[in-house]
This record gives C-alpha cells, sequence and structure tokens, in this order.
C-alpha cells in the first residue's frame, strides 16, 4: 500500500498544536509506518510540495506568507483539516481584529514603539519580515477546508481519533467533548 | 388546576395548565437544548435554542415561553430544529468575541458545553470581532461585555431574586449591552447590594468572581437554588 503523503503547517499559531502532536507518543511510531511526512515544521523542507493527501493547518491565517502558503496548500492538498483553535476560530491571533482596521500598525506601535526598552522602531525588512493582513481570519475564511479539529490546543487523543480515521479513508466524525473549544 | 395533555415527540404527557412546554418536557425527561433559561426566574425566550416545532404552527416556538394546550402535537428535534439551533449557536459565536482559549469560564461554560453537545466544529459566519470593554470597577466582580450573550438571566435575578434591580438591558439588537444602574461603572452603582446572584446566573465568562483565572470560575449556584426553593416550596433547606 502507498504512504499517505501528510503535512503539518505552522500559521499565526503557537506551536501548541504541534507540541500536542508530539504527545501523540507511540502512535506516532505506528504513523511513521503508515504516511510519508512531506512538509512539517518539524521536517526540513524548504517548499510545500504538489500531490499532497492531507495537511494539518495550524494557526490563524494573519500575514502575507500566511496568506500565499495557504493558497498553495489549498491547490496542492487533497484534504485540509483546521487543526486547533487558531485555526478553526482565528482565536487569540484575532484579537487585534478588535482594535478596528488599522489594528496592524497600532500592535506593531503598541508591541514595538510604545512599550519598547530599547531601540523602539517598528519591524519593516521587505521580502523577510511578512506585512501583517488588515484582519486575521480563520482558515476557512480564506479557502475551503474539509474537517475542523477544535481544541487549545486539541488533546493528542482528539490528534488521535482524528487521524485514525483520517488514514482508514473515512471521513472523521468527533463528537461531544472531542469538539471543545479552548 | 386543569390538566392537559399533549404529546412531545410522540410519548403521551399530562401536563398542569399554564406550565410551559420546557417545564412539561423536563417533568417527562425529555431534554430540550437552553441557555437563557435559569430556574427561579421567569423565561423571556431571549436565546432562541429551545425552539420546537408545534404541529399546525408553521413558524418555530420558543419552548419556555409556549404554554401546554390540549391535544397540542410537539417535536422537539428534527432536521429543520438542529439546522436553526446550529446557525443560532454559531451566530453568537460570532456576534462577540468568545476567545475560550482565554476566558475565565473556560470548562465551566454553558455555551461553550453546548457547543460541543450539538456538534459545532467551526462557525460558518464572518466573526463581527467588535469592540468591546471590561468593566472591572466593582470591588468584588467585572464584566466582560466580549462575552455576554445578553440572555438577561443576570437582570432577571438581580430584579427578581434579589430585587436589588441594578442590571438592566441598554440599547438595540446586537449593541445592546447589560448596564449597572443609569449606564454608570458598576463599581458607581448605589443600588448593587453586592450580592454576587448575577454573577452565579451567568452562563458564560462574562460575569465574573475578580480574582479567578481561567478554568477556576466555576458557577456555585447553591445560593439560588436555596433561595428559589424557599420561595417555591417553602422549604429552607440549609
Amino acid at each position: 500500500m502507498e504512504r499517505l503523503k501528510i503535512a503539518t503547517v505552522w500559521l499565526g499559531g503557537c506551536a501548541g498544536c504541534h507540541m500536542s502532536f508530539l504527545d501523540l507518543d507511540e502512535f506516532l511510531i505506528d504513523l511513521a509506518g503508515k504516511i510519508e511526512l512531506v512538509y512539517s515544521p518539524i521536517a526540513d523542507v524548504k517548499e510545500y510540495p504538489e500531490g499532497v493527501d492531507v495537511c494539518l493547518i495550524e494557526g490563524a491565517v494573519c500575514n502575507e506568507d500566511n496568506l500565499e502558503l495557504i493558497h498553495k496548500i489549498r491547490a496542492r492538498t487533497k484534504v485540509l483539516v483546521s487543526f486547533g483553535d487558531c485555526a478553526v476560530t482565528a482565536n487569540v491571533p484575532a484579537m487585534r481584529n478588535q482594535l478596528g482596521l488599522d489594528n496592524a500598525e497600532s500592535v506593531l506601535q503598541c508591541a514595538y514603539v510604545t512599550n519598547a526598552q530599547y531601540n523602539p522602531v517598528k519591524p519593516k525588512e521587505d521580502g523577510i519580515v511578512p506585512p501583517l493582513l488588515e484582519k486575521v481570519q480563520p482558515v476557512h475564511a480564506v479557502v475551503h477546508v474539509e474537517y475542523f479539529l477544535p481544541g487549545c490546543p486539541p488533546p493528542a487523543d482528539r490528534i488521535k481519533a482524528l487521524m485514525v480515521q483520517v488514514l482508514e479513508g473515512k471521513t472523521p466524525k468527533l463528537e461531544g467533548t472531542q469538539l471543545k473549544f479552548g | 388546576m386543569a390538566a392537559k395533555t399533549l404529546t412531545i415527540d410522540g410519548k403521551q404527557i399530562s401536563a398542569e395548565e399554564g406550565a410551559s412546554v420546557l417545564q412539561a418536557a423536563s417533568e417527562a425527561g425529555i431534554t430540550i437544548p437552553t441557555l437563557c433559561h435559569l430556574e427561579g426566574v421567569y423565561d423571556v425566550g431571549a436565546c432562541r435554542l429551545c425552539l420546537i416545532e408545534v404541529k399546525g404552527i408553521p413558524k418555530l416556538l420558543p419552548a419556555c415561553t409556549t404554554k401546554v394546550a390540549e391535544g397540542m402535537e410537539v417535536s422537539t428535534d428534527s432536521e429543520r430544529l438542529r439546522k436553526y439551533r446550529r446557525m443560532t449557536l454559531e451566530l453568537l459565536f460570532a456576534e462577540r468575541n468568545h476567545v475560550c482559549a482565554v476566558c475565565v469560564a473556560n470548562g465551566h461554560c454553558e455555551l461553550q458545553t453546548l457547543a460541543y453537545s450539538l456538534g459545532m466544529d467551526h462557525v460558518r459566519y464572518d466573526y463581527n470581532f467588535p469592540k468591546w470593554g471590561v468593566d472591572t470597577t466593582h470591588r468584588l466582580f467585572g464584566m466582560d461585555h466580549n462575552r455576554c450573550i445578553l440572555c438577561a438571566r443576570c437582570v432577571r435575578t438581580c430584579w427578581h431574586v434579589e430585587g436589588a434591580g441594578t442590571k438592566n438591558v441598554a440599547g438595540r439588537g446586537s449593541k445592546s449591552k447589560i448596564i449597572s444602574d443609569l449606564n454608570q461603572p458598576w463599581g458607581h452603582s448605589e443600588s448593587c447590594t453586592e450580592c454576587g446572584k448575577c454573577v452565579m446566573s451567568c452562563p458564560t465568562g462574562a460575569l465574573f468572581r475578580k480574582g479567578s483565572t481561567v478554568g477556576e470560575s466555576e458557577r456555585d449556584r447553591t445560593k439560588l437554588e436555596f433561595i428559589v426553593t424557599a420561595r417555591e416550596k417553602k422549604q429552607w433547606n440549609a
């Protein structure tokens, strides 16, 4: 049997969902036998490949890099899974949306100038520091998403429940507390 | 009082005249999801989660404010009802800023619990991301308007259990807000007795006791239940 090509990606999030993924412990060994990890923050791959079967997306769409990558992922992947609350609801990264349409500038001003102890300057380096989007969005507000895995972070057993079903080619069904936000 | 016979989900039920469909269902062991309903205070039909179908009436009716009637045929679960309940829930989440991960009520929230029990895995509507403040002027309690779903449990509890009349609803539509006295900082309120019953009644993290951190904000309703039982059954169960 050909191994499923799996990718995981880290957009605007804290990496907690990936930490929870690593909490799968010995299931990771089983998983390693069944999948090929083709792109991930825990694998050294520079370019998102073509023909990916399933991609777990951590984080909200916050900046222009995120936006470009998510469109590339959609074009090159069969099944997208919003992985964790930031991807599903935009969560904490989206709290800056409450500050209105000039929030991108005001959060930078607040973090790097107003409250800076040394060298108060807003980060700007074309081609290196990606500009923030006007509004932080959950992934499904930008591209079509097949499945949702809520939780901040989703506990390892919840990730496992979803992965087992996905690996069997089923439409994953999560119920009750397996869908708890936060 | 006269009894009425009706069917709920095909089950023959008799209920007292004047009882709500919600009461009748609950006595028959049939659960209808609710959010603004709170035992001991009158119902207002604010949250629309308890919507039911009544044969012969094309629109959906809230179970909490619909009285039982002779021969009524009620359905509490159908494809149509599930669709509307899910929609209502998603709209509640989209309307204000419900960030479960950093909410004082995470793990003790009735909105959060309903969302997962009704299978809500994401919100299909655009989030509003409105700008609301947090009133922390009160010595003991705080009010976070970001988490408020305008169920008005606190208002009804403040007026009809405590009898203080501090809390009110001001404004219209999604811009409505819970106010203290004449829309002044809670800490400046002269009518607030600091009893904390509004905090006990709140289903979400909108009203909280100061000093409670994420996950600590378990609702202790024993005091509310004590008063309601005393009032309704004349039993003072300490």
